[in-house]
């Protein structure tokens, strides 16, 4: 099979040296080995490293916003509305004189909100579901099953707009209802997985041991299924993300006046010929995301997916 | 050790036996060969007795206990199996160490400091390579690791299905006298399955030949070696192995007389 990737010349010494030392020390060693593999793999992959640039991009907005922008993305100031963009306003302001630039920052707090909450509510939902039904079979899948069937059936947007009108519109019932249509896919994907794993002679050998079902998904199922929900939660995020700004776009989403590039967008839509900015910046940004992840998603999956590359 | 009795295996309610009746015993720290062509069921009764495969009929006892078909968590303790593809029977994603107290874990067993090293040593490898994953090994490495997996309950009884048909014939002979040496040492009981005949007649005292799904005769390893065996179906397997692995098996000879 594969040794790790071969380094010719003389062994590199400092951290790159113990990264690529052939014999790991301890568990930690092992890890950062693995994955300092990966980003060696990653690496190769230009297009992938500028989604990554992008994502991180994101990140680092989100977090350091206030240092960003000297505009508070609330304030309006009826006297400058809809000016073009300048030293003043990099993008302008919108119809209440709000800084465009300032509020597209802020902005990315809420799409990392919503990225980062629906990650965390969709994996572990659909892993758990997958593989459950995948290694038990027979009756549990069935009924597992039969429910993220109705689940699927369900246009995913009609879905999540039932469910904010349903529960009232706000930011919190739009990740709500992403949620509920998000995860079905990563259920069936960890079955399929699951349903191949369970005949290999690994898990065999587990069951040999007097392991518990229990102890077998989790510790040795689940591990084996995480690299490709990553890939399909990764390449998913552009269309969660999408659904996120066409549920603000339609004022379901977050509720203004705190910026989110869907509700921009919106208001935006209204001075489109005159003051193009107001709409451009929040669909530029939106696309910009969305493609960044779709590119990582595909990087990764050369990364992480075992069958496409070795 | 191992008594079964009247072994039946199917594969699904209408479908017709895969194992017709089956019995043999092993006694206690021997070595028993079940050798026939691919398809004769062999592997299916080393699982239906390793209790990966409950459905079966008539009995299978352990130490003169009869045993049900769904086994206790103690049985594992008794009885381990090494498969028969190491690239297939090791965890891809997790290190060797891992994967060595993985067993202790599952039966509720103390994981002692120098457990894994001394089980890696037992095996003749290299304790430095506990923090290795799989694919950082060969092929002759991985099904040390995977011997080092089975051992490290220390059972009785070690059921090896086909353990070196994977492996080319330099690291088949290696892991051969492993398991001689290991049998020697720990008094384990061997049920051999292979299709070789070279390698069980290496490990094995008595074997056991089975076709369609019986046995159609069993004998002590000399009468293999002599060729004189009763039935027609283990003359024809007996002559076709000569015939079709003369080269290898000198060669495998060779390697194991060193």
């Amino acid at each position: 099979m594969t040794m790790p990737v071969s380094h010719p010349g003389p062994t590199p010494s400092g951290i790159r040296g113990w990264l690529l030392a052939p014999e790991p020390k301890g568990m930690l060693q092992a890890l950062l080995q693995q994955l300092y593999q990966a980003w060696l793999r990653f690496r190769e992959h230009p297009l992938g490293l500028v989604g990554l640039v992008v994502i991180l991009l994101l990140i680092v907005t989100a977090t350091a916003a206030p240092l960003l922008t000297q505009y508070d993305p609330i304030a309006q100031n009826m006297a400058d509305r809809l000016a073009p963009p300048s030293f003043e306003h990099l993008l302008g302001t919108d119809n209440f004189g709000r800084d465009v630039f300032a509020r597209i920052i802020y902005g990315a707090r809420t799409t990392l909100n919503i990225i980062i909450l629906v990650t965390i509510i969709v994996a572990p939902i659909g892993l758990l579901i997958g593989t459950c039904s995948g290694y038990f079979g027979g009756i549990v899948d069935e009924v597992l099953m039969r429910i993220t069937d109705i689940f699927l059936s369900f246009p995913g947007l009609v879905l999540a707009l039932g469910f904010a009108a349903a529960l009232g519109p706000g930011i919190t019932n739009a990740i709500i209802a992403i949620s509920l249509t998000a995860w079905p896919p990563i259920a069936r994907l960890a079955r399929a997985e699951t349903l191949s794993l369970r005949q290999m002679d690994y898990i065999a050998a587990v069951r040999l041991q007097g392991a518990s079902s229990a102890a077998i998904i989790m510790r040795h199922i689940l591990p084996m299924c995480i690299p490709s929900v990553i890939v399909r939660v990764t390449l998913n995020m552009a269309s969660i993300i999408l659904t996120a700004a066409g549920l603000g776009f339609l004022g379901l989403g977050a509720q203004p006046p705190w910026p989110e590039w869907g509700s921009m967008a919106a208001t935006g839509r209204e001075f489109m010929l005159d003051s193009p900015w107001v709409i451009a910046a929040p669909g530029i940004a939106i696309a910009a995301v969305s493609l960044a992840f779709n590119l990582v998603g595909d990087a990764l999956r050369d990364v992480l997916d075992p069958r496409g590359t070795e | 050790m191992i008594d079964v009795e009247n072994l039946t295996v199917r594969f699904g309610p209408r479908s017709p036996l895969v194992v017709k009746g089956v019995g043999f015993s092993v006694p206690r720290g021997t070595a028993f060969g079940l050798v026939g062509e691919s398809g004769c069921g062999k592997s299916t009764v080393l699982r239906a007795i390793s209790g990966l495969n409950r459905n079966y009929g008539g009995r299978i006892s352990l130490d003169g206990q009869p045993l049900e078909p769904n086994r206790s968590r103690s049985f594992f303790r008794s009885v381990q199996m090494v498969f028969q593809d190491p690239y297939g029977s090791l965890h891809p994603r997790k290190t060797v160490r891992s994967q060595l107290i993985e067993p202790l874990r599952n039966q509720n067993l103390p994981i002692n400091a120098h457990i894994v090293e001394d089980v890696l040593k037992a095996v003749g490898l290299d304790p430095g390579l506990g923090y290795r994953f799989p694919h950082q090994l060969s092929g002759g490495q991985r099904q040390r690791v995977a011997i080092a997996r089975a051992l490290i309950l220390d059972p009785p009884v070690l059921l090896l299905d086909e353990p070196t048909s994977a492996l080319d014939v330099s690291v088949q002979a290696e892991i051969l006298n492993l398991l001689a040496d290991l049998q020697k040492e720990r008094g384990l009981t061997y049920l051999l399955v292979s299709h070789d005949m070279a390698v069980i007649a290496h490990l094995c005292s008595r074997v056991a030949i089975m076709n369609a799904g019986e046995i159609v005769e069993e004998t002590g390893i000399d009468q293999i070696r002599s060729g004189a065996v009763e039935h027609p179906y283990s003359r024809r397997l007996l002559s076709a192995s000569h015939a079709y692995g003369k080269q290898e098996q000198r060669s495998i000879e060779e390697l194991i007389s060193f």
